[in-house]
């Protein structure tokens, strides 16, 4: 048996990978086998083939942003004519048509906003929680950080605020690669590595869980690629906090990188071994918003074991030329296709009832 | 072998011994691995014989598609693309149009990809001029022209037998045949999607007379429709049953049903998995056909990229224009430069070929440069 395909076979049973055998793989190991020991992973920890997703919508409460990462097509800087920040009403409306879809959960991230002090997003988290049962995923790191700085205080305390007036949990956002010559280079306005992973840390010690991702393929190293997962690794050693890990590749359209857009396989590639890297994350998300359907589907196969969300609403990824849309019924169908049960979850992964996803589907 | 007990366990083990070996699979064997619940490992067998036949190579050509006519007198169930004579949209190029398009293109082509509808009055004669007024615009070009269903109808119009039309083509330029207008092969199937055209034996027959000429020709499967996974597993038979005896057969192309603009309903469209099942099982079943396309337009082209691991080796082309796929639906890029393809090709770990029409390696560095008026 060669060497990599002894690694292959002891991650599968349980193993941790070391940074020089990740290396390995990621450099020689062969598609398929990458795919298949990830797959014996995905169903070890998850032996029932299940497929979840939570229905939700991404509500970008305003595209303002100070950081103008360089990596990003969704932003407008301050004063730019198609600037936007979301009223009460325009967001309430949002959540009734996301509520009416039997949707559970809305992912709300935005810019840095120069003007907007805390107080607004405690305001606009009590406005939700005062009038709609829903789960409240936002705010990605960077920013917490933000408000932090904005409000003179620490980004606990900024924490401590938010989930006082009601957020449920974080997602993973900002995150890009998470090693500071990387962040340097296409995000230097947002928060380094180091905090980033504090954010998250923090949470995770104040009871709210997270995601966390990965955005690959701009100008980041293959090494960096893996230093990013094993800080991730290190940082859920530390808290447990993370539901998921999500990675997915840069799109360059209307961006200011130059890059050759990553084919499908590189994603397989690096899906799969985010799986065997992460033994302590149970959930890896697909991401069919930058790779469409039929690669989804695939990256079952491949580690993912988790079709991520509906997406009622989504802009950023769409703002850099990608935009494909499903529904919950085709996001049922894609999945029984490939061979697997779909069921809604919520945030934290626990089931909707069954009835609820057969009757819909 | 990789992973023995990983194919003993799906019961795959004597099929992945055969596949090991080159060994002919028989339809049973067939049969299981589009019944296999695990698609990736059908994928891995392929990928095992696509890299037995041509390491990592994968090819790519240089091409142009030129459409002469949507006019059709067939009006098959699944054509978004298809005009009655004289109805609104319908057209025809003339053979100055259809120079000047192909010469237009950002690199002089390779391969030119000339298709059309089955036209009632353009005559053979007009074909020879095409082909004649083509090959002299562009001498490094190898001229693709014509499915078997095209052939058989200028036949038909001009009283004369399928060779003698085969014949004079040839004399006028014509060196290979696409794969196009097999479809499925079943008779019952085609008589619901294609009930005008040539039938299977007619089709079959065309492509043998082609290589007994010298003329290669290619293959396609337009699969996802009405067929069983049966009726897959019959076409890709008959297709290397003819392979034997003939042996003209260059490429194997897959085509995805497109679901669009059509008088096709289909209650369970294909999906991602469905399309690299069938390209895998093609690729294991068809031992004697040595190529098999990722046909990007109709595939889009990321799962394109994938399917060079399930069986394909050839990424067709630069292509420039496409219409019938598109009209159906297809949501895939409508051209990609050379460099696109060859970076891509790269990104994968494999190794860009670039080719000619009948997958003869093409090398040097002097076509790298644009000619005249053309847009990258």
């Amino acid at each position: 048996m060669s060497r990599i395909q002894q690694i292959l076979d002891e991650v599968a049973e349980g193993r941790r990978l070391t940074l020089d055998q990740a290396r390995l793989l990621q450099q020689e190991a062969d598609l398929h086998d990458l795919g298949h020991a990830a797959h014996r992973v995905r169903l070890r920890k998850h032996p029932e083939p299940v497929v979840t997703y939570v229905v939700d919508r991404n509500i970008n409460y305003s595209n303002v942003c100070v950081c103008a990462c360089r990596f990003c097509a969704y932003f407008r800087p301050p004063g730019h004519d198609e600037c936007f920040v979301l009223t009460h009403a325009e967001i309430g409306q949002k959540i009734e048509e996301t509520l009416a879809l039997g949707g559970t959960q809305i992912l709300m991230q935005g810019g840095h906003h120069p003007d907007l002090p805390l107080t607004w997003y405690e305001d606009m988290l009590a406005f939700i929680k005062a009038n709609y049962n829903i789960h409240v995923h936002a705010f990605s790191p960077p920013e917490i950080v933000h408000f932090a700085k904005i409000s003179g205080l620490t980004t606990a305390q900024v924490i401590q605020r938010l989930k006082a007036s009601g957020l449920d949990s974080i997602p993973g956002g900002g995150a890009e690669i998470l090693v500071d010559r990387v962040r340097q280079a296409v995000s230097p306005n947002k928060c380094p590595a180091g905090q980033w992973l504090a954010v998250m840390e923090e949470a995770h010690s104040q009871g709210l869980r997270t995601t966390a991702t990965m955005m690959f393929g701009h100008e980041e190293t293959e090494e960096e690629r893996l230093l990013h997962l094993f800080a991730v690794r290190d940082s859920q050693d530390r808290t447990g906090g993370f539901t998921a890990f999500i990675p997915w590749t840069f799109q360059p359209d209307n961006t200011n990188i130059v890059a050759r857009p990553l084919t499908s396989p590189e994603y397989l590639r690096m899906l799969a071994l985010s799986r065997l890297v992460l033994d302590n994350i149970d959930n890896v998300q697909v991401s069919w918003v930058t790779m469409g359907p039929k690669i989804a589907q695939l990256a079952l196969y491949f580690g993912g074991n988790d079709f991520g969300s509906t997406m009622i609403e989504e802009n950023v990824v769409r703002a850099a030329g990608v935009s494909f849309r499903l529904s919950q019924g085709e996001i049922d169908g894609l999945v029984r296709a490939a061979g697997f049960e779909p069921r809604q979850r919520r945030m934290d992964y626990r089931l909707l009832p069954q009835t609820k996803t057969a009757e819909q589907a | 072998m990789p992973e023995v007990q990983r194919f003993e366990a799906l019961g795959l083990g004597a099929i992945a011994r055969k596949v090991a070996a080159g060994e002919r699979l028989s339809l049973t064997e067939g049969q299981q691995l589009f019944a296999c619940p695990d698609v990736t490992a059908v994928g891995a067998l392929a990928h095992l014989r696509r890299t037995a036949l041509h390491g990592a190579k994968t090819f790519y050509v240089v091409n142009r598609h030129i459409n002469y006519t949507n006019v059709c007198v067939n009006a098959c169930a699944f054509c978004a693309y298809q005009r009655e004579k004289g109805q609104e949209g319908g057209f025809e190029l003339s053979i100055q149009d259809a120079v000047d398009r192909l010469t237009s293109a950002p690199l002089p082509p390779r391969e030119v990809h000339i298709v059309g509808g089955c036209h009632p009055d353009l005559r053979l004669a007009f074909f020879v001029d095409l082909l004649t007024s083509v090959q002299k615009a562009l001498p490094e070009a190898t001229l693709k022209c014509f499915t078997a269903v095209e052939i058989a109808h200028f036949a038909r119009l001009e009283g004369l037998s399928t060779i003698e039309v085969l014949q004079t083509l040839k004399a006028a330029g014509l060196a290979m045949l696409p794969g196009g207008g097999a479809e499925i092969f079943a008779p019952e199937v085609r008589r619901r999607i294609c009930p005008r055209k040539s039938d299977a034996e007619e089709w079959l027959r065309i492509h043998g007379e082609a290589h007994a000429l010298g003329l290669a020709t290619n293959a396609t499967m337009l699969f996802g429709h009405l067929e069983s996974i049966d009726d897959r597993l019959d076409h890709l038979d008959r297709l290397r049953t003819q392979q034997d005896k003939t042996g003209g057969f260059t490429c194997f192309i897959p085509l995805p049903f497109q679901t669009e603009n059509n008088a096709i309903k289909i209650e369970r469209p294909l999906t991602g998995v469905d399309e690299l099942r069938t390209i895998a099982v093609s690729r294991l079943m068809l031992d004697n056909i040595p190529h098999l396309k990722a046909y990007w337009v109709m595939l889009t082209v990321k799962q394109a990229q994938v399917a060079l691991f399930f069986g394909a080796d050839d990424l067709d082309g630069t292509v420039v224009e496409e219409k019938i796929g598109h009209m159906a639906g297809a949501t895939s890029e409508q051209g990609l430069t050379k460099a696109q393809l060859e970076a891509m090709i790269r990104g994968l770990g494999l190794v860009p070929v670039e080719r000619d029409a009948r997958f003869n390696p093409i090398g040097g560095d002097e076509r790298r440069q644009p000619i005249q008026g053309g847009q990258a």
